[in-house]
């Protein structure tokens, strides 16, 4: 049985936790709060630890010599298949927040499909996951909320970052080939199904942030197939450093 | 006797007999100060601490070591959390503590003004640094005082888990390839004199350690602690394969303790003084972190204010 379109799948599954997991860890230790700076490295460490699951499983599937490190670290940048909302800069703390409640709010629904995923694998993770991302979801909700409707400042941040955010959420909706089979295998999850809820769900935090809808249209974005924001290049020259640096060790 | 006399006698008595004083307890002015500045100092050396090792969280070499390290670094700021918890139950604000730290008033352990150059140096700290680090707060845990002495229990314990992480995290390295040897001997070369550093200036040179003693804040002097470690390490170091930058290291039958060169005390004192490799960077760091979080704080009072306000609407 060829399982590419399995492996693939589980790429994108892990790339989106690991790249935002990526993009928070750079924020450990410069919280604007003590109790913020442990929070969001909590939930990059939730977001890792899945990475792992998604990555052992898919060097299980790749077999040979493969491994979850040689699948997180040894892809070039075209072979990298997150969604560009998740590699997007933490410019400021609004730019997190809103990046995080826009992932978190897919996350959740995306994780509530695959807890139906005939793959068994698959299935574990997304329970497992689940506990974790209802989590993030309500941190960042109630950030969302705080943020939107606390001072003037704030306020015009966080309008700042939704509109520069917005317009990458649609790219979680445009199935790739590999989700279309995946789904049709009944592993992968409709992504059809979870876009109204999505949208419903969003649009409902924003309003209680006091926030404006953008009225822009979605950006062309296709980090899915591997084509990414000019960010992913140093993102991964960092990230990769050790690995390539000093090939073929054991750390 | 007059009223303050008989509470000093009873403060003393106390201690003496091994009573732990409470933040409601009476105390001299002068324990409340060296309390607060002592805890606070810790406090910081938490999260000041939190930035060389920070430095390595994006580049460590594997998804189970960048795990370990973020867990690491959280801990450190879970730390830094109960030591200004605990100083907080002596009247002063952690507004009050961050600011003193970023003006410069309040200092923090010296050791994390040196850079973290390699990933070997995540190995070393934990083992190194971490391992001094232990030797005082084990010490501390008998400290008179309630609060620290109950929050360095709760230290220790994720301090000595820290430790063997990094003493792991070298012992992969030394069983690994050339470079990878060479990487974990050049990390202790650098950080192997600063550690010892830790420990404070040297008896002779270190004024207060009576009144100290006295209070069971300190219950035993900078140079017991620095043997204490060095007695430690050294067989570690030939365990790993290590070898520790000074000649002069040397067990001595007759002291039962492993002899030691001179600390550079001139290094010393300068980096105490600001003039360190990194101390503009550390303390940067951490302004930076505080003034790019203000409106981020202040967001979130007003909307808690608003919050209240809404309720008491609701209930009017």
């Amino acid at each position: 049985m060829d399982n590419s379109n399995l492996f693939n799948y589980l790429l994108m599954l892990g790339d989106n936790s690991m790249i935002l997991g990526h993009r928070l860890s750079e924020l450990c230790g410069h919280g604007p709060t003590l109790e913020t700076d442990i929070a969001l490295t909590n939930i990059s460490l939730d977001l890792f630890g899945q990475v792992r699951s998604y990555f052992q499983y898919a060097a299980k599937i790749q077999g040979g010599d493969s491994s979850e490190d040689k699948i997180a670290f040894l892809r070039y940048e075209n072979q990298y298949r997150n969604v560009l909302l998740v590699e997007q800069a933490n410019d400021d703390l609004a730019h997190v927040f809103t990046r995080q409640f826009l992932f978190d709010s897919f996350h959740k629904l995306l994780l509530e499909e695959l807890k139906e995923s005939k793959d068994e694998q698959i299935q574990a993770i997304a329970i497992k996951s689940l506990k974790e991302v209802d989590y993030h979801l309500r941190f960042s909700s109630q950030w969302m909320r705080r943020l939107g409707d606390g001072t003037e400042e704030s306020h015009a941040r966080m309008q700042a970052a939704l509109n520069h955010l917005y317009p990458f959420v649609e790219e979680f909706f445009r199935m790739t080939e590999v989700e279309k089979s995946m789904m049709e295998e009944g592993i992968g999850a409709d992504l059809a199904k979870i876009r109204e809820i999505y949208y419903t769900n969003i649009h409902q935090v924003i309003v209680e942030a006091t926030l404006q809808l953008p009225e822009t249209k979605p950006r062309q974005a296709e980090g899915k197939i591997g084509r990414h924001s000019e960010q992913l290049g140093f993102i991964l020259s960092d990230f990769q450093y050790m690995q390539r640096a000093y090939p073929n060790m054991a750390w | 006797m007059n009223e303050l006399n008989l509470n000093e006698q009873n403060f003393q008595a106390n201690i003496d007999a091994g009573k732990r004083i409470e933040p409601r307890d009476w105390m001299p002015e002068k324990y409340r100060k060296t309390h607060i500045r002592q805890i606070s100092q810790h406090a910081h050396s938490e999260i000041v601490g939190m930035l060389p090792e920070g430095n390595w969280i994006t580049r460590a070499p594997s998804l189970k070591r960048k795990c370990t390290l973020l867990a690491k670094v959280q801990d450190e700021a879970g730390h830094g959390l109960y030591l200004y918890s605990a100083a907080e139950t002596l009247g002063i604000s952690r507004d009050e503590m961050f600011e003193q730290l970023h003006t410069g008033k309040a200092k923090y352990s010296s050791i994390f003004n040196y850079p973290t150059l390699s990933w070997a140096d995540m190995g070393t700290i934990g083992w190194l640094v971490d391992g001094a680090a232990i030797i005082n707060q084990v010490m501390l845990t008998r400290t008179s005082f309630g609060p620290y002495a109950r929050a360095m229990v709760r230290i220790c314990k994720e301090e000595s888990f820290h430790q063997r992480q990094g003493f792991e995290i070298l012992m992969n390295l030394m069983r690994g390839t050339d470079i990878q040897k060479e990487m974990a001997q050049e990390s202790v070369n650098r950080f192997w004199w600063p550690s010892l550093m830790m420990f404070g200036p040297a008896d002779k040179d270190s004024p207060n350690t009576e009144q100290s003693v006295k209070w069971k804040i300190k219950l035993k002097t900078n140079d017991e602690l620095r043997q204490r470690f060095v007695d430690i390490i050294v067989p570690q170091a030939e365990f790993l394969g290590i070898t520790l930058p000074d000649p002069e290291i040397k067990w001595n039958e007759e002291r039962g303790h492993y002899d030691f060169g001179e600390i550079d005390w001139e290094e010393f004192w300068n980096v105490v003084k600001g003039n360190g490799p990194c101390n503009k960077e550390r303390v940067k760091a951490r302004v930076d972190a505080w003034e790019e979080g203000a409106w981020f704080r202040d967001a979130a009072l007003a909307y808690s204010e608003k919050q209240k306000g809404t309720k008491r609407e609701e209930r009017a």
